[in-house]
C-alpha cells in the first residue's frame, strides 16, 4: 500500500516536473508545477511531515502559484522554441544534466549513511504536526524564524520597490503614458 | 520502503530543476526550475528528518519554503520590471547589466 502511494506520488512528481520544462506556454508550466506541488505534498504525508504538506498546499500550491498565474498571464504567454539557436546548446544541455545525475546516483548509492538505507526509527506519537514544528521553532529555532520574517518583509518591500513604475527616467513603459 | 527511495527521486528531481534552467530561455520558466530545484532540496530534507527520527529536518524545510517565496516574490517583480520597460523576456538576450 505504501508503495502505491509512494510510486503515484513519484510519477506525479516526475511527470509534473517533465511538464514544466517540456512545456513551452508558460502558463501551462505553472500549472504543471501545481501537480508536482501536490504529489510532492502527498510524499511529505507519507514521510510524517503533516505541517510541511499543509503548508506545501497552502502555501506553495496556493499562494505562490497564484502570483505566477498572474504575472504569465501579465506578460502574456508567448510560445517560445523550446530550442535557441546557440550552437551546441541542444547536445550539451541534456547531457550535463545527465551527468549531474549520474554524479548524485553515484553519491547516493555510495554513501557511507547507514540510516538512509533504512525505513528509520519507530517515530513517536504526534511526530511532525503542528505542535510540534512550533514547538521546534520557538524553543530551538527563534532566531531562525526571526529572521525569516525579516527576510520576507525585505522581499515584500523589494517587489514593491522593483515593480513600481519608475518615474525618474524619461523612458515610456507599458503600463501608460510617459511618466514625467 | 528505505528511505533510499525519496533521496533518489529527490536527485531525480533536482536533476530535471537543473536541466530545465540550463534548455528554457524564459525567465518565468527558470523560475519555474528553481523552484523544482528547491523542492527537490525540500524532500530530501523531509527523507533525512524521517531516517534520523527527527522533525528539526522539517524545520528546515520550512525555512527553504519562506526562501523560496522570497525568490519568487522578488524574481516576479524583475520580470514585471523587464516587462514593463519593454526589456526582451528571454536571459540570451539579456547579457548586459547596464543600466
Amino acid at each position: 500500500m505504501i508503495y502505491v502511494a509512494f510510486f503515484a506520488g513519484a510519477i506525479g512528481a516526475v511527470g509534473g516536473a517533465i511538464a514544466v520544462i517540456a512545456m513551452r506556454n508558460a502558463f501551462y508550466s505553472v500549472l504543471a508545477l501545481v501537480i508536482h506541488l501536490v504529489s510532492l505534498a502527498g510524499l511529505f504525508l507519507l514521510l510524517y511531515a503533516q505541517f510541511i504538506a499543509a503548508a506545501q498546499i497552502v502555501v506553495y500550491a496556493g499562494a505562490v502559484m497564484v502570483l505566477y498565474v498572474f504575472v504569465a498571464a501579465y506578460v502574456g504567454a508567448a510560445e517560445e522554441p523550446l530550442w535557441e539557436p546557440i550552437p551546441g546548446q541542444r547536445f550539451l544541455a541534456p547531457m550535463l544534466a545527465a551527468a549531474l545525475l549520474v554524479e548524485l546516483g553515484i553519491a547516493i548509492l555510495g554513501t557511507g549513511l547507514s540510516a538512509i538505507d533504512s525505513g528509520g526509527p519507530k517515530l513517536p506519537g504526534g511526530f511532525g504536526t503542528p505542535s510540534q514544528i512550533g514547538t521546534l521553532l520557538l524553543e530551538h529555532f527563534l532566531v531562525v524564524f526571526e529572521a525569516a520574517s525579516m527576510l520576507l518583509l525585505v522581499a515584500a518591500v523589494g517587489a514593491v520597490t522593483l515593480a513600481a513604475r519608475s518615474r525618474k527616467r524619461g523612458e515610456p513603459d507599458r503600463a501608460g503614458e510617459t511618466p514625467a | 520502503m528505505t528511505v533510499t527511495w525519496y533521496v533518489v527521486l529527490s536527485a531525480v528531481l533536482f536533476t530535471i530543476g537543473a536541466g530545465g534552467v540550463l534548455i528554457r530561455r524564459s525567465p518565468l520558466v527558470i523560475l519555474l526550475c528553481l523552484e523544482l530545484m528547491l523542492n527537490a532540496g525540500n524532500l530530501a530534507l523531509v527523507a533525512f528528518s524521517r531516517a534520523h527520527g527527527n522533525a528539526e529536518g522539517q524545520v528546515f524545510a520550512l525555512i527553504v519554503m519562506v526562501v523560496a517565496a522570497c525568490e519568487v516574490v522578488v524574481g516576479l517583480g524583475l520580470i514585471v520590471a523587464m516587462f514593463r520597460r519593454r526589456l526582451p523576456l528571454n536571459v540570451d538576450d539579456l547579457r548586459s547589466l547596464k543600466g
